[in-house]
């Protein structure tokens, strides 16, 4: 019987020793797997003339967000392997889903996907693990890269958005280039003609105007044929996203920051007497004026309800208000102007933007296919017929958005190219670059509902910015 | 022949032992991660030991997460317990009508809980909502239901209540159709009252079934995520953001994966000692009535 314990004893030990090994072998790998980096690029082993057919018979794998540009991209993907005799094989997820996967299979440190899409605030956040392939050399590199890329077509501060020295509160434009810009969108508002010219109203000028415009339509537009109509749709919902369209384009066009940056360090500015005082009438002006249920608004809801008459103006992305305003899209298609919004008490007309940028794995296997992926994709072929032929407006290359046809396409849009030429060079982003954006932001964006919910602004964005300082640095 | 029977035990626990390892290496690793500083911007960390631990207990943001939890379970499964059982009550007369209910009732645990709050979510939707327009004629049309702390936790629990109750009524269900039937009659010959029956019989008898339900809600509400992440995302402020939530934004949107583990461990250990505490009362109760049976 004792020796039957003492077997039992011993074949426990052993089991443990077994379950215990591999958990071991795994703690001592380290984390995230091989993080080793080579100082070379791999685009140096490019030499010899350019050409297309370089990397033929080779499969790229790209990762993308359901979106009207991405549709553009991939009706157009035959001409890319007609060209280069390279396939690609790609995801689409839906944008609720979309990041976390990115996320997640790059922390993999795995290369599941060579490209993929992405936005600049993410190079912040990809960038520092070194998850992103520094595009800079392959630019630069005439062999891999060729001449009708034309690199000065871009809208400089597009293509310096993605450009970053992976230093928190360093600017943009400075260090690797971690995407290239290839769609983008500008904050502006977009308003319903029909109830305007009804009630006799006029695009706002300064941001009490705006206020008040947006108030005037909730009370008055149901009256006059608008059954349920508010005046003015903005993103609400607990998320990052809420932040960056209208808010951060009004907050910057009063000339308020998010950080100070003195010495490397980031000090929160969101709690600033002059950013409470906005903050607060903003949160008055989604009140007065603003959805019902606002807390859990989306770019989706504030979209259709401009489509659907729901709301008299919209302030977000200029993208946002086309697809509703495009023959037959919606109810209020062809009666949806557009402007750029209310100036800042200086007359500003800075503005936030939302660029789609494409990158590249680092650690992609198939890093030269990959290149000739992404600059086919932000080329001015595939993106001049992508704006032309589909819906990827917003250019970001000049050549495009100087196009007749491009032009043609969107001058049905009252306002649209008026508006596109007077902010696009005022257009940027207007966060500070750092590794913790998409918390700050989330908090922002809770902070701004719980002043919205009747809290003073003072003590919330106080508690924000406390709580932010002892993450950001 | 002797090692072959001495073997044959230690054989057939193996696919036990492989079920335990699969189980324990990731929640060790897990574990393991939780003594480092392990985030996107530290791939390679330093060891902290129990830092992300402390810094959890001495954050606001951890004691609002675990306050909205315990508010949320103990709601949720409260609510399902009482509407579950009352149903079952309702359905055990074995009628046509309690049979077609029966089917129906069953529907809403078909429906992923995620579906179920995007489903409601649209429902509870202020403008164009069918809830507040059946609410309309009575005045109660302009109810802006996840707009207010309040409003956001009790619409979440709701909607809990929705997909979970069903479960609860079948168990009970099942329950009081396995319950022995003379103490019932012995009940009826001695002219007992129905509110007397159902509180010295029915109710001590079905104790056993009623706490696993129970048991299986309140863990199953405490570790909740997919509801209050599709019908709030955790708003407005930080009013439903639940410990899961807290988790999920730390590791996977914010990438601080030690630190947002270090919350799933926490919520790992308040779920056991929740569980072995009901579990404990479950023998009890289960004793007891097995006695009110003889």
């Amino acid at each position: 019987m004792n020796t039957h314990v003492h077997d039992r004893r011993r074949f426990l030990a052993l089991a443990a020793g077994a379950v215990a090994a591999p958990l071991l072998t795994a703690c001592g790998a380290g984390f995230g797997g091989d993080d080793s980096k080579s100082d070379g690029s791999a685009a140096d082993d490019v030499t010899g003339s350019f050409d297309w057919k370089r990397e033929k018979g080779t499969t790229v794998k790209a990762l993308l967000n359901k979106h009207p540009y991405t549709d553009a991209l991939i009706a157009d993907l035959k001409s890319f392997t007609a060209k280069t005799g390279i396939e690609v094989e790609y995801d689409v997820f839906p944008e609720d889903n979309y990041f976390d996967k990115l996320t997640v299979d790059l922390s993999s440190g795995r290369a599941s996907y060579d490209v993929f899409m992405l936005g600049a605030y993410m190079v912040w956040q990809y960038g520092p693990p070194g998850w992103l392939e520094d595009l800079g050399p392959w630019m630069r590199n005439s062999s891999a890269t060729g001449a009708e890329w034309d690199q000065a077509d871009f809208f400089p501060n597009l293509l310096q958005a993605d450009q970053w020295s992976l230093k928190a509160g360093a600017p943009l434009g400075q260090g690797g280039q971690y995407a290239l810009p290839w769609g983008w969108e500008t904050n502006v508002v977009a308003y319903n003609t029909e109830v305007f010219g009804k009630l006799g109203l006029k695009p706002a000028e300064t941001f009490d105007e705006l206020a008040e415009l947006a108030g005037t339509i909730k009370r008055k537009a149901p009256g006059t044929g608008f059954d349920g109509m508010y005046g003015i749709a903005v993103r609400g919902s607990r998320s990052w996203a809420t932040i960056h369209p209208g808010f951060m384009t009004m907050y910057a066009r009063n000339g308020l920051k998010d950080f100070t940056v003195d010495g490397g360090k980031l000090t929160p500015a969101m709690n600033s007497p002059e950013a409470v005082a906005f903050t607060e009438d903003w949160a008055r002006m989604v009140k007065q004026g603003g959805p019902p249920s606002w807390t859990s608004y989306t770019w989706y809801q504030c979209s259709s309800d401009l489509g659907a008459k729901k709301a008299g103006m919209l302030f977000d992305a200029d993208t946002a208000a086309y697809f509703q305003a495009v023959k037959g899209a919606s109810p209020a298609s062809g009666k949806i102007a557009f402007h750029p919004g209310p100036k800042g008490p200086d007359g500003s007309l800075a503005t936030n933007m939302w660029i789609w940028s494409l990158g590249m794995n680092a650690k992609s296997e198939k890093k030269s296919a990959s290149w000739l992926f992404l600059q086919w994709a932000t080329g001015k072929e595939h993106l001049r017929k992508g704006a032309i032929t589909h819906n990827h407006i917003d250019p970001v290359r000049r050549s495009v958005a100087d196009d007749t046809a491009y032009k043609d396409k969107m001058r049905h849009l009252p306002g649209f190219l008026e508006t596109f030429e007077t902010v696009v060079d005022q257009t940027k982003i207007q966060f500070t670059p750092q590794a913790q954006f998409f918390d700050a932001t989330t908090s922002w964006a809770a902070a701004l509902q719980e002043i919205y919910g009747g809290k003073g602004a003072q003590s919330v964005l106080d508690g924000l910015a406390d709580d932010l300082a002892g993450k950001v640095g | 022949m002797g090692w072959r029977l001495t073997l044959r035990p230690y054989v057939l626990i193996v696919p036990a032992l492989l079920l335990t390892c699969g189980i324990l290496y990731p929640f060790g690793l897990g574990l393991y991660y939780t003594l480092f500083d392990f985030s996107a911007s530290k791939p390679q960390p330093d060891m902290v030991r129990f830092e992300n631990y402390t810094t959890v207990f001495t954050q606001e943001a951890f004691w609002n997460s675990a306050w909205v939890t315990v508010l949320y379970a103990v709601g949720a499964a409260l609510v399902e317990t009482v509407l579950g059982v009352a149903v079952a009550l309702l359905l055990h007369r074995s009628t046509l009508v309690g049979r077609v209910l029966e089917k129906i009732l069953i529907l809403p645990l078909m429906i992923a809980p995620v579906i179920a709050a995007i489903i409601w979510k649209l429902m509870l939707q202020p403008s164009v909502g069918v809830v507040n327009h059946l609410l309309r004629p009575f005045g109660l049309g302009g109810v802006q239901w996840t707009d207010t702390p309040t409003g956001a936790l009790l619409s979440s629990i709701a909607v809990d209540v929705w997909v979970y109750t069903p479960f609860v009524a079948i168990l009970a269900l099942a329950g009081l159709r396995s319950l022995p039937t003379s103490p019932f009659e012995a009940a009826a010959v001695d002219g007992a009252g129905w509110w007397y029956t159902f509180r010295r019989l029915t109710l001590p008898m079905l104790w056993p079934y009623v706490l696993v339900a129970v048991i299986f809600r309140f863990m199953d509400s405490l570790k909740v995520f997919d509801i209050i992440y599709a019908l709030t995302e955790g708003g407005p402020g930080d009013s439903t953001v639940v410990l899961q939530i807290r988790a999920y934004l730390e590791a996977i949107r914010f990438q601080r994966y030690s630190f947002g583990i270090s919350y799933t461990i926490v919520l790992w250990a308040v779920v056991y000692l929740a569980a072995m505490v009901l579990v404990k009362h479950l023998g009890k109760i289960q004793r007891r009535a097995a006695e009110v049976t003889t």
